[in-house]
Formats: structure tokens, sequence, C-alpha cells
């Protein structure tokens, strides 16, 4: 054992390998839970932290330790550099894995770590850094002759139009995110951009600056991965094509890219692998390009990370990256599979977000009561979240990723949107239908595809066929009745709603968005057809009911949560509510009054007339027996009457105080 | 366990016209039927749901749980009398909140709810099953009172409702009133002799006089609200437990005071537990509409319905070759063992009385119910017969059916005639449940054979004194006797009278044996011990 770590030292030419033996992960979700895996396979203990937020997250159960930052916002969790790496010490790990997002770009958090002896699984701060300011890294890649769009600063207009051009765009120098950019194409429009995007990134960012570059029309967002050593060696793993993104965020990946031949992908590699070079690049970056429809591309920015997206490239080269990474880190020279990776097939990856696509993409939460994706030929799925976890609003929503390799484009864009059709989201709203309608898309299927390709086509949940709601509603209605069973004293051979006269009328009621669904029996409102129960199988803890509707066969799943009812057949999915079959009559105190429970004395009066009390609130205190009593408001409102004061005698039933509901009277 | 093998031959010509007949009795069954489900008919509903209100049937239909079943029970009361077939009130057995009940809800859509003597007798019918069988009692009330022009026939009698109410309590076996509306008068006693009440807000009418009747006794000015309402009663005199806002509220609250009762069934049940699924029978039971006899003279064998009865068609006869006209035996029904006594040949000899009489014996002995298929035109007559004691043997068989404890159930599937009605367990014998098919009949014997006695005895007589017989006359009259036992034997007028708990479809004797059995579990299930078992 010895002589052959002396022979591993001996043959890198380098210091002793800085072996990792116990990581931390500083990170949350799926990307923790990734990394881990890795890691566990590599024989390297993991720790996670974790915000109380996530205190029951999944991947603190796949970490072997983990460490509770108190609180829950990111600033004073993910985020807190000292916090961080006081965890590490007192687990007593040797490096530091950042994952994507929260620090994994910050230099501070690279040096903080160096400092304290562990080992940061990424680039050194100094590259962090200095790929941080888009224009100094734009200044970097220009020397170094990869090809930069024309760009100048926002102080001469004029200059600006000439180094830059029509039309142009405005950006925050120290942002992302689309914040603080503006389109310009004439001097008017550019003396308000300036003006606007400057107001906006101070507002955003802190840092009001902004610059202007040309604007490229209709373009794609095409990256290579890059992995450099500790020993000089930089490699290229081919690029991944990421236009399609809403609000600027990525939500389709692929690798390799439809709009990138062979000639244009040496072109773009070679141009990655020596931005990477000119700044010394150490472990895994992207190198992010623009590239225009002519097949024209400019250097955008380097992501100093491991990114979200890098699963596809992992799947079209059977590079494990995060392994690769560990390696690097630990001083080890990038070996043969990866200077020799290839490119075999195409791989694409959807984000699964927890959001209401039709409103603006705002975010949902809630509790997952299921999330399984079956791994079909050529699928992959990296989640962040097991069954009953919450998506909490605190970070982002992502549910998951759901990466699908196949021989061809075509058939990868296939098995992704079959995968994703099939798969058992129940929870929130996600954008599902929205990942199956770009997969589905024709222009998507072309490979026609740049950064507006969802603006330009309204996708989406497009509503669903009230004839799948009813069928849908009937399963559920059929799975529940079956779950009922056991709670049955009768023997389980005696027939459901069975009558001697007549038939049973014991009607059921779902909800589905606003419609209701009213199922009773095989009968659905609105539903024709001669309905069968062909086949009722209870599972572990969902039901699969096949219908027969005059000669149609359609086998539900059907998943039963409380009042919550998730079904999903060949037709899509359906989240149905059962309603309460004994509505909780309105509070209706009579008028408002509030009368004495008992004969007793006043002791205190605690309103005025016109005073607005919420539920809950004291209005008089009743002394009887040697007790008091507080008498309390029904329901928010405005007094409208006091009938009693301070010493006077009650009888029970006698009227105190009258509050009114509407608060019309007084106001 | 044997396995009965019985088949049918489909293209027989008994076969089909027993099912073509056996299927317009079923039609007319469903006529009637459909008249008891009307209520007070459309009028009557339209005018009761324009007042906001559920009706008797929906009612019961929110208090069950959902998918239980309802085994209705006296469906046809009062058929063939002046008054409305259903007898204006809804009985039967159901599931509330995980619990057997008994649920009783007046139909208010007929004459108001007022109850006539047949309402009286299912009613009372109703309360004896779930005393009998220790099940809790839920009233859906809404009721005008007693139909006065029947007083005579009522007043009387009628106090038993009340005392049995409170006997039920006293036996532990818990009583609710859910008040829907009128409940005065008598009525008023319900809620009162129940252990729990609700009452609905400005529907509840619960008093022992209204406004008029305080008016002529005391002078006193009043008003409903005050002596009788929701509110009052809910607030002031405390009968009503629970105020409810609405009928939903009101069947909401029933459901949870009786999920609350921590109600405990005390029979063995099923054979494998509740979670066990016992199997089907092997054969059809859709072929038991050929199998029963519509011509009551031609016999069948009770094998071919046990066939479509019992699980899996097992069953294990006892004496098979002894007393051959009775069979007897071992069975289960939907997990619930059982012992069964079928007719097989009608008439029972000595030797069927006394194989029936050790066969309850040893049901006693094992603690298992038994079941009672009836097609019975009574015991054997003729000299040879009475000499050899058929009196005593017939009189040990009523002795053993009469002071056997085990739950006993009986359905009429033919005939019910003589003394063999009273040997297999009828009405008179007091058996936990008792139904019967459409094709059957029940009188003291076959018409022919009653009108043709009357014929003889009159020519008897007029012999005796002399006098000529006048055939015509006698011709004349023997029809028309013929023509009334034939009708007052008819399956629905005994169902009218309330001497059967409910005709029943052939094809449902499995659920209502097998509802009828669980029910019975709600109450030990044990036999008379003390002497052993007699070899007669």
């Amino acid at each position: 054992m010895w002589s052959k770590a002396g022979a591993a030292s001996a043959s890198s030419g380098c210091d002793p390998l800085a072996v990792i033996r116990k990581l931390l992960v500083a990170n949350r979700g799926e990307i923790a839970s990734r990394v881990m895996r890795t890691a566990r396979s590599m024989g390297i203990t993991t720790v996670a932290v974790f915000s109380d937020a996530d205190a029951g997250a999944q991947f603190v159960s796949d970490a072997d330790e983990a460490v509770r930052l108190p609180g829950v916002l990111p600033a004073d969790t993910y985020l807190r550099v000292d916090l961080i790496v006081e965890a590490a010490s007192r687990t007593g790990a040797d490096a530091v894995h950042p994952g994507y997002g929260f620090l994994s770009e910050h230099a501070g958090f690279a040096r903080a770590c160096a400092d304290a002896g562990l080992t940061f699984v990424g680039p050194s701060a100094r590259v962090i850094e200095l790929m941080g300011s888009k224009v100094e890294a734009k200044r970097i890649m220009a020397e170094a002759g990869v090809p930069v769009l024309p760009s100048a600063p926002a102080d001469d207009l004029e200059a600006a139009i000439a180094t830059v051009g029509f039309p142009m765009l405005v950006k925050a120098a120290y942002g992302g995110g689309g914040r603080g950019m503006r389109i310009a194409r004439d001097a008017d429009e550019l003396s308000a951009g300036v003006e606007a995007a400057q107001r906006e990134a101070a507002a955003a960012f802190g840092d009001g600056t902004v610059f202007i570059e040309r604007l490229v029309e209709a373009p794609r967002h095409v990256e290579v991965q890059v992995f450099g050593d500790l020993h000089g060696t930089v490699i290229h793993l081919f690029e991944r094509e990421c236009s399609i993104q809403r609000r600027h965020q990525k939500v389709i990946e692929e690798s390799p890219s439809p709009a990138v031949d062979a000639r244009l992908r040496d072109e773009l590699t070679q141009a990655a692998v020596v931005a990477a070079k000119a700044i010394g690049y150490v472990n895994a970056g992207t190198v992010e390009f623009v590239l225009d429809p002519d097949g024209r591309f400019w250097f955008l920015e380097v992501n100093t990370r491991l990114q979200v997206e890098h699963p596809v490239t992992e799947l079209i080269t059977g590079l494990d990256l995060v392994e690769l990474q560990l390696r690097v880190a630990q001083g080890e020279p990038l070996g043969g599979d990866a200077l020799d990776a290839t490119m075999r097939g195409h791989a694409i990856e959807a984000r699964l977000y927890a959001e209401d696509t039709s409103a603006g993409y705002l975010p949902t939460s809630g509790r997952i009561d299921r999330l399984r994706v079956e791994l079909t030929e050529g699928v992959r799925v990296d989640a962040g979240y097991a069954d009953g976890a919450t998506v909490s609003t605190y970070y982002d929503a992502m549910l998951a990723k759901v990466i699908a390799w196949g021989p061809r484009r075509e058939i990868a864009a296939q098995r992704l949107a079959a995968a994703l059709v099939h798969a058992e989201i129940h929870g929130p709203a996600t954008n599902r239908d929205l990942l199956v309608a770009v997969l589905h898309h024709p222009e998507f299927l072309t490979g026609a595809t740049d950064t507006a390709f969802l603006e330009r086509h309204q996708l989406g949940a497009g509503a669903s066929e009230p004839r799948t709601e009813h069928l849908h509603a009937l399963a559920a209605s059929i799975a529940a009745s079956q779950s009922r069973r056991t709670r049955s004293p009768l023997p389980p051979g005696i027939p459901a709603r069975w009558r001697n006269v007549g038939p049973a009328g014991q009607p059921v009621a779902y909800s589905v968005g606003d419609e209701h669904i009213i199922v009773d029996g095989l009968h659905v409102e609105g539903l024709s057809g001669a309905v069968r129960i062909v086949a009722l199988r209870p599972g572990h803890d969902s039901f699969t009911v096949d219908l027969e509707i005059d000669g149609y066969r359609l086998p539900c799943r059907v998943h039963l949560v409380g009042d919550l009812a998730y079904v999903d057949s060949a037709l899509g999915a359906t989240t149905l509510r059962e309603l309460p079959r004994f509505p909780v009559p309105e509070l209706e105190v009579a008028a408002g009054s509030l009368l004495a429970p008992m004969p007793g004395t006043v002791a205190r009066v605690a309103v005025t007339v016109g005073e607005h009390v919420h539920a809950g609130h004291v209005l008089v205190t009743l002394e009887a027996m040697k007790m008091e009593h507080a008498i309390r408001a029904p329901h928010d409102g405005v007094v409208n009457e006091v009938r009693v004061s301070a010493g006077d005698q009650t009888e029970t039933g006698t009227v105190l105080v009258v509050v009114d509901t509407t608060g019309d009277t007084v106001s | 366990m044997g396995v009965l093998t019985s088949s049918v031959d489909h293209i027989d010509a008994t076969y089909l016209e027993n099912r073509r007949a056996m299927l317009a009795l079923l039609a007319a069954h469903e006529e009637q039927l459909e008249i008891v489900r009307g209520g007070g008919g459309p009028r009557y509903v339209d005018r009761h749901r324009a007042r906001g209100k559920l009706t008797a049937r929906e009612r019961v239909e929110l208090l069950l749980d959902r998918d239980s079943p309802f085994l209705e029970l006296s469906p046809l009361a009062a058929w063939g009398t002046q008054f409305h077939v259903g007898g204006s009130i809804v009985t039967g057995i159901g599931v509330v909140s995980g619990i057997e009940c008994v649920v009783i809800a007046h139909d208010p859509t007929v004459r108001g709810g007022t109850m006539n003597p047949l309402t009286l007798k299912k009613n009372l019918r109703a309360l004896e099953i779930a005393r009998i069988n220790r099940l809790p009692v839920v009233n859906l009330v809404e009721s005008g009172g007693a139909d006065l022009p029947t007083q005579a026939d009522l007043f009387v009698p009628a106090g038993q409702i009340f005392h049995d109410l409170t006997q039920l309590s006293a036996l532990g076996i818990p009583t609710v009133a859910l008040v829907f509306g009128n409940s005065t008068a008598g009525g008023a006693y319900v809620p009162g002799m129940c252990d729990h009440a609700v009452l609905v807000d400005q529907r509840a009418k619960v008093f022992l006089g209204g406004p008029p009747l305080v008016k002529m006794a005391t002078g006193e000015e009043s008003d409903d609200e005050e002596l009788g309402g929701a509110a009052m009663h809910s607030r002031v005199s405390g009968l009503s437990d629970y105020f409810a806002r609405d009928e939903h509220d009101c069947i909401r609250i029933g459901r949870e005071i009786v999920a609350d009762l921590n109600w405990r069934k005390l029979g063995p049940g099923p054979i494998g537990g509740p979670a066990s699924v016992p199997d089907e029978p092997m054969c059809d039971p859709d072929e038991l509409l050929g199998i029963a006899s519509v011509d009551l003279r031609v016999p069948f064998d009770p094998r071919d319905v046990l066939a479509r009865v019992v699980d899996g068609s097992r069953f294990d006869e006892y004496k098979p070759t002894y007393g051959t006209s009775l069979v007897t035996g071992w069975a289960s029904i939907h997990g619930f063992p059982v012992g069964v006594l079928a007719n097989a040949r009608g008439v029972l000899f000595m030797e069927e009385a006394k194989k029936a009489t050790e066969f309850i014996l040893l049901a006693n002995q094992i603690d298992t119910p038994l079941v009672f298929l009836q097609n019975c035109t009574g015991y054997m007559v003729g000299r040879d017969y009475e000499q050899a004691g058929i009196i005593k043997d017939g009189a040990k068989m009523i002795n053993a059916v009469t002071n056997s404890v085990v739950p006993h159930l009986t359905v009429i599937m033919g005939a019910s005639y003589g003394a063999g009605n009273y040997g297999m367990c009828g009405r008179a014998y007091g058996p936990r449940f008792l139904f019967a098919w459409p094709n059957s009949k029940m009188a003291v014997m076959g018409p022919q054979q009653l009108a043709g006695v009357l014929s003889i005895v009159a020519r008897q007589s007029a012999a005796g004194e002399g006098r000529p017989f006048d055939e015509e006359a006698d011709a004349v009259r023997r029809a028309a006797v013929e023509e009334q036992i034939e009708r007052e034997s008819h399956a629905f007028f005994n169902s009218g009278k309330v001497y059967d708990d409910g005709i029943i479809d052939p094809r449902d004797t499995r659920t209502v044996l097998g509802m009828a059995l669980s029910a019975v579990h709600s109450n030990v299930v044990e036999g008379r011990r003390g002497f052993g078992v007699f070899r007669m």
C-alpha cells in the first residue's frame, strides 16, 4: 500500500495527494444528494449542512453526518461562510463541495476554506474573483484571442455607438437574471435604456454600473464544459445547448447542440480551452457563448462551478463529473477517461419546477405527496425531494431534473417526454406540461431553438379535456370506495352501496380547478356511456383502476392522500379534491349578539361602540362563582352595541355586546 | 368439506317457465317498490323539497357511511291495505360511522309522516330487530303523530314505541333521535326516550301540546318556537343535546354521536377474521330464478339453492340418508358458520321432525346460527302417522325451534303451510330475520285444500241435518274461498301485514343473509345449554 501511494505521488510529480476522506457539501436539495452519491461511491464520508426548513430533507438523510444552520433564509444559513467553515471543522471534514448557486462562486468562501486548511472543490479564489466581473472577464478573454462581443463603457455613448454599433444591449456589470438589462436600437433608446438599467441595477445589485454590448438577435445559448487539473492540463467535454429559457432561467438543456456541427464544435471547444487556460483554470467550469444564426459566437462568461445541467454531459461521455472534480481537487491529474472522452448519442435534461406556468411561472409550494419518475431505458432522475417532503418558498423550487439519453436526439426527446408524461407528480402545480409541450414541439424537434423560444410559443398547461377529468373522477371515486372497504363492519363480499329497495344515492363531489364533478356510484354527471370496472388492484399506497366505457379501456393509477386524489392515466394527470360530505355550516352567531353564558356580574367591559375587534378579542369579563369568564369576539367585526357596564348583574342569555360582522354601520 | 355440484338445464321447460314467472313477479315487486320509493308522490315530495327539506330516503343516504349497503326492512308494509304502501316510514339496517345500526325514518311526504297501525307494526318490528340483535337505533324524526282517524287501532298499542325505546336503553343499546320537523304530542317522547337527541334549528318542533292546545288547556298564548323549538330545547329545557343549524348539520352530529359510542360487536364474527374474503358460491345465483318453483306443487332440491348461496358451495350434510324430506347440514355464508334446515319434498314425517330436533340441539351445542329454508306443506297426516305419533315428533321439533337460542334466520322460498310454518321457524317463532321470495305462499293450508276442507265440512253438515247439498252453490263458494286464500297467501299480502321482514330477489339471498348474519353477530351468539343432545 505504502509503495503504491509513493508511486502515485512520484508519477504526478507533485505534492502528495490531498486525499479527501470527509466531504462537507455546502448546498442543499438534489445537488447535495448528487454530490454525496458520488462521494460515497468513492469511499468518502459525507457531511450535510441544513437550514431549519430543510431539517427533514432527503439530502440530510443521505449524508453520514449533518450540521444544523439555524434559520431558514439563505442569508442566515447556506450563505454563511463562517458557519459552514465552522461546521467543517466541527465534523473534521477535509474538503468542501459548494454545489451550484449559494456560495459556489463566492471567492471569499473559497478563500476561507483554503485558510481553514480545507480543500475547496472548485477553482481558486483568484479565478472566481476574476470571472465574477463580467467586464474584467471579457477583457481577459479578448486579450487571449477569444471572440467577445464589442462592448463599451456607458459613460460615453457617442463612443459606444462607434465601437459597438446597433442593436445594443445595456447590461449591469455586476448582476444577472435579466435585471438591469435594456435593448437599444437607436440613440434615443440608448440614453433612456442606460438610465433605466442603471436605476434597476443599483436597486437590484447595489451597484449601478452598466456597460453596453452588441445585441445578438435570435441568439442561442451554447456552453462548453471545461476541466482543468493542478498540473496545467485543460480539457473540454463538448458543448451543451441551453437555449430554452424562461425569464433567463434554463428549462431544457442538451448535449450536443443541434446547432453545432463538427467544424463549429472544434472552434467552440478550442476557444473554451483557450479561455480556461488564459486564467489557469482548475476543476470543473463552463465557458458560455452566445451563438448567432450564422454560426458566429462570442464569449459571454465563465461559470466557475459545476452546472445544474452537467448530467447531459455525463450521459453522452459516460463520465462522472463530480468524481472528476473530487479527483482533481485531491491533486490527481486528469486521467485517460477524461482526456480521451468521446461523445456518444444525445442527452436532454428537463428541469421540473414547482411553479404555475400560466401565472408567469410563479413558484408554488406545498407538500409533495409523491414524485415518481419511472427509470425507463435511458432515463436518469436527479431529485431533491422524497415523498412527503414540502416545497418551501425559501429556496429554488426545482423538484427534480429528468434526463434522458438516446442514440439520436429525437429518441432522447421522446424518451424524456414519455418519462415526464408518465411521471407521478403529486403535489403543487409544476411545469411538467410545459416541458412536454416543448419536447413535442416541431420547432424544438428540428433543433430550431433560441432563447426566445418560450416567448414566441405560448405553450403550457393546455386545459385538460372534461372527459379526462370525468373519467379520472370516476377512477378516484372507485379507488376511494375500495379504500373504505376495510372500515366496514360488514363482510367484504357484501357489495358496496347494495340496496334491496332502489338504487343508492350517495353522490360524491370533487373539485378540479374551478369545476365540480359529481360522481354517484358508476354514474358521473356529464359523462355518458356504459361504464364497467374491468380490474381494481390495490397497491402499496395506491390503486390501479381499469375502466371500460363503451368498449374503450383506460387503466388509471389513483393515489389517495387525505381528501386529495391524484389520478394518472394515458390521458394525463388530474388532481381532484373530494368536497366534504357535510360542509361545516357557517358560523352565524345570531345577529352578532354575545349572550351571557351564566348568571354573574360584569367585571370589566373591554371595548367601546365602534371599536374594531378581531376574533378572539376579549370583549367583556364576567365574574360568576369566584371565576372570571372572558366573552370573546366570535369573528372579526365592529362593536355595534355595548349593553352592559362594569358591575351589572347578568342572567343567562343577557345580551352583552353586539359585534357586527360587516362593519358597514360604523365605518 | 363437501362441495355441492349442481347444474341446471337452461333449456329445460320447467326451468324456463320458473324463470319467466319469477321475473314477472320480480317486476311486479319492483313496481311496488317504485311506489314505495316515491313516498307521498311527486306533489308532496316537491312541496317538501321546496321547504328546503331532504326526503326520508335522502336523510338515510346521508346518515349512512359512504358505500354502506342498506337492508331495508318491511318495504311492502301496508300493501293491499287502505294505507300507502311502505307504511309512511323507512326502516332498515345500514352502517353509520362504521357501526351497523337500525335506522328508522319517518316519511313526512306521506300524510305528514303520521302513524297508522301498519306504520306502528313496521316501527315496532324495527325496534324488535334492534333489541334482539343488539343494534343501535337512529330515529330520523319528522311525524305529524297519530293518523287520527285510525286512533282506535293505534293509540293503545302505540305506547310500545316509547316503552321499547327506553327498554333498549336499559339493555345498553344506544338510541339516537335526529329531529328534523314535527315530533309533537306522543311523538315528543321519541327524542324524550332516546339516549341522544339533536334538533334542527327552526324546523324541529317538540312539544306535548301545540299553541292551539295550550290555549284551549290553560288559555296561555304561545308560539311553536318557545314551546318546542330547537333553540329552546338546546338552551332552556335541555331536551336537545345538540343544536343543529340545518339538516346536514343534524345528520353530521348524529354520525358523530354514533362514532363516539365505542361500539363493539359481541359475536365471534366470520371465520378467518374481518379481513378474509370468503369465496363466492361455485354456481351462478342467477340460476335461482329458474330453480325456485312458481307452481308450489312442484318440489325442488334445496341443495341447488344452497349451491348458489353458501361459501364455495361447500355443504356438509347431516344425516343425508335419514329423513330425506328435510336437508340438514353445515355451511358458511360470507364467512359466518351456519346450520341449514331446508325442506326437500314439502312434507315433514316423523324422521324429519326428529332429525330436525337433533340438528337444532347440535347447533346450540356449538353456538352456530341456523338458517331455515322453507318450502313446507306441513306435517304428514293420515292414520298411520297419527298412530305412530306424528304430533309428538312434530312437538319435539317445535319445542327445539322454540327453545333454541342461537340466532335463527328464515327464508321462505316456496310453500309455508300449516304447522310446517311453525316447525320451520315461522314468524311466531321469533327468527331474528325472516325474508320471503316473491313466489312464496303462506297460509294455514293450500287454497284448494282449504276450499276442499270447507266443502267437505259443509257437505257433512248438510248430511247431518238431512238437508240437500247445493252442489252449484258449493262450487261457487269453493271458487270464492280458493280465490280468497290464494290472495291471502300471496307473498305481497303477508309482507303487507309485516309477517316477514321483506320480499327479496332470490339472487340477493346470499347478500341478505350475509347482512343479517353480520347484524346477528352484534349480539352474543350462544346456544342453550343444560341437557345433552337427545338422540331421538
